[in-house]
């Protein structure tokens, strides 16, 4: 395990569908590489690549930056969007507004915000209709 | 049901008369503890368990993604299903043996829990899943 703080960026275009996943697999090596042990970056990337799935669903892009260190890994989604207007019915298991094109692609559980929340050891989400969401989560290290 | 069994992914195979469509070189020294059937996405993150087998009719690159990051060890499509060769080059890109039965999801389920292999342990309900949410960043 490394000792230093570190921070990478990654961009996430909305409606890439074919493309989606990509970063929170990258992520996921990454933090192999690093030497997180296996349930932290296991909990990091379930929680990564729900945000980053809600990003090609629902906005048009992201940054994705990913803060690490010893004690953990921190991660902020900020994306330029629609923005959610209800924040709690958006958190609530079940809740969607996928379209039938995305459902038959899998999504559209309404499982993705509460995946993120349940993985994490600090969750907040922010969000301005017209303009963007930005959710954030830390997963300390165990 | 007999008691819980962990299966090799060659035992999987058999009890599902799967075709393998990659990762065959893997199959004799894989196991599996649990096992799980669904096509959302989400759904499979909210309750997938390491070391489990996953079935899905969702044949896209979408679930070979989902699996990955679930860390699941083997992808069996039902009722026939195949990805493209983009999803077959990324599971073995990703070392994830992918497996096509021609049964139905129910049956699939049906015989892999009958040969013993249990389904995923729930995760506990979160102290925090009724909080309300922090708003602030
Ligand atoms: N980044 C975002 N921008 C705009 N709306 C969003 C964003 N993320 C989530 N939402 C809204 O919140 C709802 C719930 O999101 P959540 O991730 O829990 O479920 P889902 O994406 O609909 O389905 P699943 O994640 O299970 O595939 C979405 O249907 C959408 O309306
Ligand atoms: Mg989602």
């Amino acid at each position: 395990m490394t000792t230093t703080k570190f921070r990478r960026e990654f961009d996430v275009v909305g409606d890439d569908f074919a493309g989606a996943g990509r970063v929170s697999t990258e992520i996921k090596a990454l933090l192999k590489r690093v030497g997180y042990a296996e349930q932290t970056i296991r909990r990091v990337a379930i929680a990564v690549f729900e945000a980053e799935m809600n990003v090609v669903m629902y906005a048009r892009r992201a940054r994705i930056t990913l803060d690490m260190d010893p004690e953990g890994v921190r991660i902020l989604v900020d994306d330029v969007g629609p923005g959610i207007p209800d924040i709690e019915v958006a958190m609530q298991e079940g809740y969607s507004t996928a379209t039938d094109r995305m459902r038959q692609m899998g999504f559209g559980a309404g499982m993705g915000l509460p995946n993120i929340r349940r993985n994490a050891d600090e969750f907040a989400i922010e969000s301005e209709v017209n303009s963007g969401t930005r959710v954030r989560f830390v997963v300390h290290a165990r | 049901m007999t008691p819980a069994v962990k299966l090799t992914l060659a035992e999987v195979c058999r009890v599902l008369e799967a075709e393998v469509l990659t990762g065959g070189e893997t199959l004799d020294a894989t196991q599996v503890t649990v096992g799980a059937g669904a096509d959302l996405m989400s759904d499979v993150l909210a309750f997938i368990n390491p070391e489990a087998v996953l079935l899905t009719g969702l044949a896209n690159v979408q679930s070979i993604r989902t699996a990955v990051i679930a860390d699941v060890k083997a992808l069996v499509y039902v009722r026939g299903k195949q990805p493209n060769a983009d999803g077959v080059a990324l599971a073995e890109e990703n070392g994830l043996p992918l497996l096509c039965t021609p049964l139905t999801m129910y049956e699939a389920c049906g015989r892999l829990y009958q040969a013993g292999l249990p389904p995923c342990l729930l995760p506990p309900r979160c102290a925090h899943d009724n909080d309300e949410v922090q708003t602030g960043i």
